[in-house]
């Protein structure tokens, strides 16, 4: 297909604004521009096609299955897109007069206070951009608490090997050195390896729970009693809090601190990599570190204050405003009965899933799993030589998106399925008999994988090819 | 009660069955009963209906001004309805990061547009497929130039106060020093600047153009003065200025980084909007978060897939360039298709239009007596003025009259002017001023 910028054509466009009614002024010769550029020059009806075409080459959760593991790729309500198309909320300037935005005020607040409820934390911060935005935000939490309290030899984060990998990068951002510690054979926290990685060194621990096997670490309240006996903190990832919403909370769990993608957990939608939202919660012992502009009931209204303490700010402004827009709606929509079922049924359909497909498919861990479970293709990789990655291009031409590949990274071969509550029965039983289809194919016929995909708009590419020469722009 | 679960409570049971489970609590059974929640104190679920006005009543308890002077890191631009059409599409919206690059063509080539249009925009060599918004890309770009030698980031007065504090806050993180370079008559302090940079322990410094208070600085000089010193030099452009003043590339910068939501994003109370992100080809390694490259599939077809990941933290974790996962791609789709729907000539013709209106404004303002240029540099389309008396009434009385002024700030106010603020409006805004500062 062709380049936007293969279909210009000299002289063409869109006619979008009216004549200047003032006179024009230019810049002077030494400011102004010289250097000569290029855009498209397309009529909108040309621009309308091409989109429509490129459209056409994405797999969106609206196209079919999408169990992208740890990425809770659940549908995307309609109503919170059209919340997020109000012009009470487009039109306002973040920065108008505070008695002239009290509806986003209300929106912020109102949020936190059923995001603190649902994670059972005392304060939120919505200007995280996303989940690795939210971890490095929770992490200087962690960092000015310590440091406030003079205990600046704290200086090691200790986190899980299957933990992902925006755990220790941002905690690297955060200036913290990472004490990694295995899991054990059921792919839970090893608890002697633990209690020998904690000391006085010890600022924290980041940890999921479920875990990212899908695994529920029963030892959760141990765990945290090991970290705050050492004198750390514990950091929740937030990444699979759509197992337990309305089950068990964090703050119960002995987390002190946390961060939730509202554009996994709270049906927000993803827009092909973002904007997302990583809101951060915290205890009420951390509140005063909140990055700046926090809402508070004030005496003519909400009001934006700034925390005692504060961190600063990651980010201008109060966030991606309109994701939580979207979020609130979501919430207000499920309320306390439809929030505990959605994560009930997010698990009820993983478990059914992986019970489904047990026999044909080596299953990374035994037992009841969460909201997702881990498949080691580890002996159909040996047998065969059909990978992981094989099964999923032959997904591709099923229509159904693969799980994610190859993580975590302790288990081999890996395929992490995640269903989420938002698929029926019958679109499960579906995929399942895909997926036996896929293992028989592979007995039989293990070749033919390496050729799939055979039915998307383009093959497999040429990965070390793009890396190895790059080819980041379009040159003409 | 709302609900998004499409099974039927037969099903569940089945499914239930299949598990060998008899009810859902035994789904939860590793959770320590201790902590298991008894009650969650939300509100019931409600219809889509009644969740529709509840929505609205929150936002009609905003105003929405149509007469916006206004801008300060947010500005209000008209964006082109195709820009809309695009980027409301579902499979844009709802689809994750382009992992599978054989189903998500669409995003990576659109990514690969976005990443040419910046470049152009830019003048830089490469771009990545956006960061979180304009601070957080300063900062990012703060922390590429960062090394074993180089520990300290000079960053000038004259930059917008929420992106000073951004940077700050990630110096803090990373431990890196923040040396704030003081302003002199509105622009960076070029004496002031030499003298920091003396330290060889100076990694980079940035600067916003036009900077906070509207006025042009002299980056080329700038930009000079950096390299001579050996140390990177960062600048943060407002990127429809771009379309008609010097570039980044021709002042010589290192790094170009910028708040992107001019391009085509509603002011929507400060986001989502995109931070854009473009470097030298020799800076190309540094560049954090993701970038979509061009390549073959086994036909030999042209395909584009995310490259230069060994950069990234899911390779490499605590040593990646940064833990950027998501970025802002569907902002960059937006970014895209206004410069698109635009072209070159609309993405000038409105530079001029949001300059011209902004000296007209300015003629007009300083006619009034009490109200002065507070400083006398060349401006781009926001200015300071002096304002006679209180600031805030002065505010308070164009807001009555459904107008959002400027921007308070410590030397006077801050207006702003784009192409949507007609004459009329200018001219209203000029008589109410005048009105407001008479009864003052």
């Amino acid at each position: 297909m062709q380049l936007i910028f293969e279909k210009s054509r000299e002289g063409i466009g869109c006619s979008i604004l009216p004549p200047c009614d003032v006179d024009t002024v230019s810049l002077s010769d030494g400011q102004k521009r010289k250097e000569s550029w290029n855009l498209p020059q397309i009529a909108e009806v040309d621009i309308s096609r091409h989109y429509k075409e490129l459209v056409k080459r994405v797999h969106g959760v609206n196209d079919g299955f999408y169990p992208l593991g740890s990425c809770t790729m659940k549908y995307n309500p309609q109503i919170n897109e059209e919340a997020a198309r109000l012009s009470g909320f487009t039109g306002i300037h973040p920065l108008q007069p505070e008695n002239t935005v009290q509806g986003c005020l209300e929106v912020i607040k109102e949020l936190e206070t059923y995001l603190c409820e649902i994670t059972g934390m005392d304060g939120m911060t919505m200007q995280p951009a996303a989940g690795a935005h939210g971890e490095f935000t929770g992490l200087l939490l962690i960092k000015a608490y310590l440091m406030a309290k003079g205990e600046t030899n704290r200086t090691k984060i200790i986190v899980p090997d299957s933990a992902h990998g925006t755990n220790p990068a941002s905690a690297s951002m955060a200036g913290f050195d990472i004490v990694n510690v295995p899991s054990n054979e059921e792919g839970c926290v090893d608890l002697e390896a633990l209690k020998n990685a904690v000391g006085e060194d010890t600022a924290g621990l980041m940890l999921t729970n479920p875990n990212t096997v899908g695994i529920f670490d029963k030892n959760i309240l141990e765990i945290t009693t090991i970290i705050h006996e050492a004198g750390g903190l514990c950091y929740y990832d937030g990444a699979n809090l759509n197992a337990v919403m309305g089950i068990v909370r964090p703050g119960d769990m002995g987390f002190d601190v946390i961060h939730l993608n509202l554009h996994k957990t709270f049906s927000t939608p993803h827009g092909g990599g973002g904007p997302g939202a990583g809101t951060v919660g915290c205890k009420e012992f951390l509140k005063p570190f909140l990055p700046n502009d926090y809402v508070e009931e004030g005496e003519d209204g909400l009001t934006f204050v700034k925390p005692a303490n504060t961190i600063g700010r990651v980010k201008e402004f109060y966030g991606n405003f309109l994701v939580a827009v979207k979020a609130l709606a979501y919430i207000k929509t499920l309320g306390k009965e439809g929030i505990p079922e959605a994560s009930t049924n997010a698990v009820l359909n993983a478990n059914y899933m992986r019970v489904c497909l047990k026999d044909t498919y080596d299953m990374a861990y035994e037992g009841i799993c969460m909201h997702e479970f881990v498949m080691t293709l580890e002996k159909l990789h040996h047998d065969k030589d059909v990978s992981a990655l094989d099964v999923a291009k032959m997904l591709l031409d099923n229509g159904i998106h693969p799980p994610t590949m190859y993580f975590p990274l302790i288990v081999h071969e890996a395929l992490m399925i995640e269903p989420t509550e938002t698929e029926s029965k019958a679109t499960l039983d579906h995929a399942v008999e895909v997926f036996k289809n896929i293992y028989q194919t592979a007995m039989e016929d293990p070749e033919s994988l390496h050729q799939c995909p055979k039915t998307t708009p383009v093959g497999r590419l040429d990965e070390v090819k793009a890396a190895r020469k790059p080819i980041l722009k379009y040159e003409a | 009660m709302g609900s998004y679960v499409p099974s039927t409570a037969d099903e569940r049971k089945e499914m239930l069955n299949a598990i060998g489970l008899a009810s859902m609590e035994d789904l939860f059974s590793d959770v320590p009963s201790n902590v298991k929640l008894e009650d969650l104190d939300l509100p019931s679920g409600k219809s889509e209906l009644t969740v529709a006005s509840e929505m609205e009543e929150l936002a009609d308890k905003n105003v929405v001004f149509k007469s916006i002077f206004r801008g300060a890191g947010a500005y209000n631009h008209y964006i082109p309805a195709i820009v809309k059409s695009v980027t409301s599409k579902e499979e844009f919206v709802t689809a994750y990061t382009p992992y599978q690059a054989e189903v998500s063509q669409g995003i990576l080539q659109s990514i690969f547009e976005y990443q040419t249009m910046i470049c152009e925009l830019t003048g830089m060599d490469v771009s990545n497929a956006s960061v979180y918004d304009g601070a957080s890309a300063a900062a990012e770009a703060v922390a590429m130039c960062r090394d074993r030698k180089r520990t300290k980031a000079v960053i000038s007065a004259t930059t917008h106060p929420q992106v000073i504090e951004t940077v700050k806050t990630y110096c803090m993180g990373a431990g890196t020093e923040c040396i704030i370079v003081p302003a002199k008559d509105g622009k960076t302090d070029m004496d002031a600047l030499g003298t920091l940079l003396e330290d060889k322990s100076v990694a980079c410094f940035y600067v916003q153009q036009p900077n906070f208070y509207g006025q042009m600085e002299e980056c080329e000089e700038l930009g000079q003065l950096v390299h001579d010193n050996g140390a990177k030099f960062i600048m943060g452009c407002n990127p429809i200025a771009l379309a008609v003043m010097k570039t980044p590339k021709e002042c010589g910068a290192d790094i170009a980084v910028g708040e992107g939501q001019p391009l085509g994003m509603p002011m929507a109370f400060g986001g989502p909007y995109l931070g854009y992100m473009a470097a030298s080809k020799a800076l190309m390694r540094k560049l954090p978060g993701r970038i979509v490259g061009q390549t073959e599939d086994v036909h030999g077809q042209r395909a584009f897939v995310l490259t230069l990941q060994a950069r990234e933290q899911h390779i490499r974790r605590e040593k990646a360039s940064s833990n950027i996962c998501s970025n802002q791609a569907l902002c960059a789709l937006t970014a895209s298709a206004y410069m698109t729907a635009m072209g070159k000539t609309g993405m000038e013709d409105a530079a001029t239009q949001c300059h011209s209106k902004a000296c007209y404004l300015a003629g007009e303002l300083t006619k009034i007596e009490g109200i002065d240029l507070v400083y006398t540099g060349e401006y781009f389309h926001e200015f300071v003025t002096t304002c006679p008396g209180n600031p805030d009434q002065l505010l308070k009385a164009l807001e009555k009259e459904g107008i959002l002024g400027g921007y308070p700030i410590e030397q006077g106010i801050l207006w702003c002017t784009t192409e949507k603020n007609t004459k009329a409006q200018i001219d209203a805004l000029v008589e109410a001023v005048r009105r407001a500062v008479a009864c003052n």
